[in-house]
């Protein structure tokens, strides 16, 4: 049967690895990601999680431990947040251009300096051209799912790709929240043994990690593209049948909470979309056409589904914790301006730069996003193309 | 345990030929001798350097990972820990990685592997500088050594400071088994690479493998530029098990260290102060080296 605890979210994350039975987990504690690396030490201590377990010395050899595992042939986990992920940078290039369907927590907390242990997605947004597919959560529960969707889709031999899990440092990795958390079996059936198509055996020698030539390099490239593209797929298809299996559904891309007859969308990532919700719930019973769209891949970039979705409305706020310095707004608001790029009457798009630093961000700044965004819907242009939320303090 | 023969040597090789490395490589020679012992049942970890670049094109006949220039040590500890998920007890996991991927970029990994204990076996090939990228200096590059980034000019004279000295800081880590060896003292290598293998838990193996083109001397001379480096005492053969430092080769009568460095041309700028202050350090050295083994006999 499966159980309802009250945890918070790195333990929500924590079960959902135990869940997946990976071979081997590697993990270098960082807050505010170190209660899961404790969680999964008690874990394997008590005897409910056979994994074997590497103390490892840093996130750079987190990382590389983590793919010479998966190179060998066994499903693996690993977790980190903000610097951590930065240091492991390299690594993140080897494990997505080895193709291992490695999955990682990334608890996600601003880049210092300024230092800062607090939420900001601009830790994962910096890694957004590794090559791996970054998953954003927004709640406990919706941290477990993935987590042992993130496996399923990863290890699809169309996709071969590693998943970062991405939540929100503190707002969501301490949240405590109620969390089902199925049975074993359960998971057993939706997610098979890892069967790796390469690996390191002394039966069948292979080298990996080659070389390529420069007539081939350009190849593998395109090829890990393609698996991206596939990925979108996949991540739906997985999606799917989680929701038939265990009755829970997150909105695999993404998740769009009443857009259908919307005038304008707020879309926003990871727990900032729970704030959002209510907000657009009391806009809506005063009459204002808003909806919320909640993404949650952000690589695969859903831009098809997203032009389709959003084609009819007439302004999308994207309201976001991360910025490109020297750019023109966060990569998400990047991101979709470029799918409606050339597209006739599509809809104007504005940004708003929120909540990085553990800047709290305010049902009433939300409400204000809200409000201009529909006025750029009703009026065809925003007062600001990119905005930051930075309240009376700055 | 009874020394190795020459005819006992296994004709197979799975170290292949037809790579990219340079004649006269001392690394080549360390990397199949290594491989004739280790056998079929091993993965090879490496990492840049000039062994990865013959590796990776097909000169490795066993399972192979290239990984980062860091990464040699949680690379090794990977590959052993997931072979351990499965089950697997009789393959070697072995590293081949240069001295700057040791002595330096590699270190902080090199020693938590050995720190938390994982059965692996690390050889360092040591061409004394980062000879890949054409011969800059390393922590291992021995003193006055003209690197390209510490030429023998009239001010600069060569690499400033001392060798590090990677194989006693394993030992100081506990390591069940840390060793020397030469590529010109081939079965004493392989000896101590078969021992290694028979021991659980890491193992560090720091093997000189002359350069040709980064030391300056005819291709055909990397042997005895390896045996000249022994023979002069410059580069000691011993082993440490459980802590006890043992010699395990000693030259009767040493040769001058000079005939050593003269014999290079990365050494052409040494005076004759320079190569007197040489000879003292190397006196000096075994001398200590020499009270080591000897406290481990007591």
């Amino acid at each position: 049967m499966p159980v309802s605890r009250f945890i918070d979210g790195n333990a929500a994350a924590a079960y959902g690895v135990k869940l997946c039975r990976p071979d081997v987990v590697c993990a270098y504690p960082i807050t505010p990601q170190t209660p899961i690396v404790e969680y999964i030490a008690d874990f394997i201590a008590r005897g409910e999680m056979a994994s074997k377990y590497i103390t490892i010395e840093g996130e750079h050899s987190a990382m590389m431990a983590t793919v010479a595992a998966a190179s060998t042939g066994v499903r693996t986990f690993t977790a980190t947040s903000s610097q951590g992920l930065a240091y492991m940078q390299e690594g993140l290039f080897y494990a997505a251009g080895s193709r291992l369907p490695i999955v990682m927590a990334v608890v996600n907390r601003s880049m210092g300096p300024p230092w800062t242990i607090l939420a900001g997605h601009d830790d994962a947004i910096a890694q957004r051209d590794t090559g791996w597919i970054q998953l954003y959560c927004g709640s406990g529960q919706e941290i477990l799912d993935t987590v042992i969707q993130a496996y399923r889709v990863a290890e699809d031999e169309r996709v071969l790709i590693p998943i970062m899990v991405c939540f929100e440092g503190f707002v969501t990795s301490h949240c405590y929240e109620q969390v089902i958390i199925p049975d074993q079996e359960e998971v057993d059936s939706f997610l098979p043994p890892y069967k790796p198509p390469y690996k390191l055996d002394v039966e069948d020698p292979m080298i990996l990690t080659t070389f390529a030539p420069p007539i081939h390099w350009m190849g593998y490239k395109k090829k890990h593209d393609e698996a991206m593209e596939a990925a979108r797929k996949v991540i739906a298809e997985a999606e799917a049948e989680y929701a038939e299996r265990f009755g829970r559904s997150h909105g695999g891309l993404f998740q769009a909470y009443r857009c259908d007859d919307a005038e304008a969308v707020v879309l926003t990532m990871g727990s900032l979309a729970s704030t959002t919700k209510v907000v657009i719930n009391k806009l809506r019973e005063l009459g204002f056409r808003l909806g919320l769209l909640k993404l949650k891949s952000f690589r695969p970039f859903p831009r098809e589904e997203l032009k389709q979705l959003l084609g009819n409305v007439k302004a999308v706020g994207v309201l976001e914790r991360n910025y490109s310095v020297g750019g023109w707004g966060g990569a998400v608001f990047l991101e979709l301006r470029s799918a409606f790029y050339k597209v006739a009457d599509g809809p104007r798009i504005l940004n708003f730069v929120a909540g990085m630093g553990g800047r709290d961000v305010t049902p009433l700044e939300i409400e204000a996003v809200a409000k201009k965004t529909l006025r750029a819907a009703q009026e065809g242009k925003g007062e600001r193309e990119v905005e930051w939320l930075l309240g009376e303090i700055g | 345990m009874a020394h190795l023969t020459i005819e006992e040597l296994p004709s197979e090789e799975y170290y292949m030929p037809g790579n990219a490395l340079c004649a006269g490589c001392g690394e080549s020679l360390a990397m199949r001798l290594a491989l004739k012992i280790l056998g079929w049942r091993t993965i090879v970890i490496t990492v840049p350097g000039c062994m990865s670049a013959a590796l990776i094109m097909g000169a490795s006949a066993v399972p192979l990972l290239v990984g980062p220039f860091a990464s040699g040590g949680a690379l090794l500890s990977g590959v052993e820990t997931a072979l351990e998920a499965k089950g697997v007890k009789d393959v070697n996991v072995v590293a081949f990685i240069g001295d700057g991927g040791t002595a330096d970029i590699g270190l902080q990994a090199l020693s938590a592997v050995v720190e938390r204990g994982h059965n692996v076996i690390y050889i360092c090939l040591d061409n004394e500088a980062y000879m890949n990228t054409g011969g800059q200096r390393s922590g291992a590059t021995p003193l006055r050594a003209a690197t390209t980034t510490t030429p023998g000019g009239r001010l600069f004279r060569g690499k400033l400071q001392p060798k590090k000295n990677i194989p006693l800081i394993m030992a100081d880590h506990e390591a069940p088994y840390v060793a020397t060896a030469s590529i010109g003292f081939a079965l004493d290598y392989m000896e101590k690479v078969k021992k290694a293998a028979g021991i659980r838990g890491p193992k560090y193996i720091q093997v000189l493998c002359p350069c040709p083109v980064g030391w300056g001397y005819h291709e055909s001379k990397t042997v005895e530029l390896a045996r000249l480096a022994v023979a002069t005492r410059v580069w000691p053969l011993y082993e440490v098990e459980k802590g006890r430092l043992k010699i395990t080769y000693e030259p009767r009568t040493p040769k001058p260290v000079r005939e050593y460095l003269r014999a290079q041309r990365r050494f052409d700028h040494l005076t004759e102060e320079d190569l007197a202050e040489l000879q003292k350090l190397v006196d000096e050295g075994w001398a200590e080296l020499k009270l080591k083994a000897r406290s481990a006999e007591e």
